[in-house]
C-alpha cells in the first residue's frame, strides 16, 4: 500500500505574506503533472492556499503534508499556534479573529475554515487552546 | 468575450498579457481574498482594488482570465512581474469597480 502513497512535505512561515501561497501554488503544478482532474487540482488548492493563510496569520506558520493515494488526497495541516478555543463559531461564514493590519490585506473575511470545509469531502479539525491545531481535510478521487 | 477584446472596448491600461485569448463569460468584484477565492469561477474577470502580491495567489488558484485593478489603484512593480512569472492577466483602469462591472455587463449581455 505504502508503495501506492505520494507524499509531499511542505513548511509554511508564519507573518510571511509575500510567500504566502507558495506551497499551494506548488501543489497545484505537481497535481496537474500527475494528471489529477482538474477540479480536484482546483478544490485542493483552494484548500490548502485557506489552511496555509490561516497557519501564516493566526499560528505562526507550520506545516502541511500532503499524500496522494489511488482514491484520495489527504491535505494534513499542523500547527504550534494558539489553537481554536470554539470551533462552531469558527466555522461560521464571517466570523473573524484577524487583526486590522490583516484585515487591510484582503484577508479576515471569515471564510478560511468555511471554504476548506465547502470544497473538501471530510474535514478534521483537533485543537487544544495553547498547543496547537491540526486540520486533515480529505478529497476523493 | 476575449480578454484582448475587453482591453481593446473598456479602454484598459495592460499591466501584464499573459493570454490575451482567454475568455471571460462574466465577472466577479469583492476585495476579500477568501470571499473571492470562495465564489469566482474560472470565466469570471476579478475586479478589484487589492493590489498585495496575495490577489496572484487567488487568481492563480482559481484560473481566473484576468485580474482587473479599479481606481487606478497603485501596484508595486515587483507585483507586476510576478503576474507575468506566474502568467496572469493584470490590467487596471482609472474607473471605479461599479463602473468597470456595469461597462463588463454591457460588453456580455
Amino acid at each position: 500500500m505504502t508503495a501506492d502513497v505520494l507524499k509531499y512535505h511542505f513548511t509554511v512561515v508564519g507573518g510571511d505574506f509575500t510567500s504566502a501561497g507558495k506551497a499551494s501554488v506548488n501543489v497545484k503544478k505537481l497535481l496537474r503533472q500527475l494528471g489529477i482532474a482538474p477540479d480536484i487540482i482546483r478544490r485542493v488548492a483552494i484548500a490548502m492556499y485557506e489552511g496555509e493563510i490561516n497557519m501564516v496569520i493566526h499560528a505562526n506558520g507550520g506545516t502541511a503534508d500532503l499524500e496522494i493515494y489511488p482514491d484520495s488526497i489527504v491535505i494534513i495541516l499542523a500547527d504550534s499556534g494558539p489553537g481554536i478555543p470554539d470551533i462552531d463559531q469558527a466555522m461560521q461564514e464571517g466570523f473573524s479573529t484577524a487583526p486590522d493590519n490583516i484585515r487591510s490585506l484582503g484577508f479576515g473575511a471569515g471564510m478560511g475554515l468555511p471554504n476548506m470545509k465547502r470544497y473538501t469531502d471530510e474535514m478534521k479539525i483537533d485543537t487544544e487552546v495553547g498547543v496547537g491545531t491540526t486540520v486533515t481535510m480529505t478529497i476523493r478521487l | 468575450m476575449l480578454v484582448k477584446e475587453i482591453i481593446d472596448k473598456l479602454e484598459l491600461e495592460v499591466l501584464n498579457l499573459a493570454d490575451g485569448e482567454r475568455e471571460v463569460s462574466g465577472g466577479y468584484t469583492g476585495d476579500l481574498l477568501s470571499w473571492v477565492m470562495g465564489r469566482a469561477e474560472s470565466h469570471m474577470m476579478w475586479v478589484t482594488i487589492m493590489t498585495n502580491v496575495n490577489i496572484l495567489a487567488v487568481a492563480s488558484l482559481r484560473d481566473l482570465p484576468a485580474v482587473l485593478i479599479a481606481e487606478d489603484a497603485e501596484i508595486a512593480p515587483e507585483i507586476v512581474a510576478k503576474a507575468a512569472e506566474q502568467e496572469i492577466n493584470l490590467l487596471r483602469s482609472p474607473k471605479s469597480a461599479y463602473a468597470l462591472c456595469v461597462g463588463l455587463g454591457q460588453l456580455l449581455a
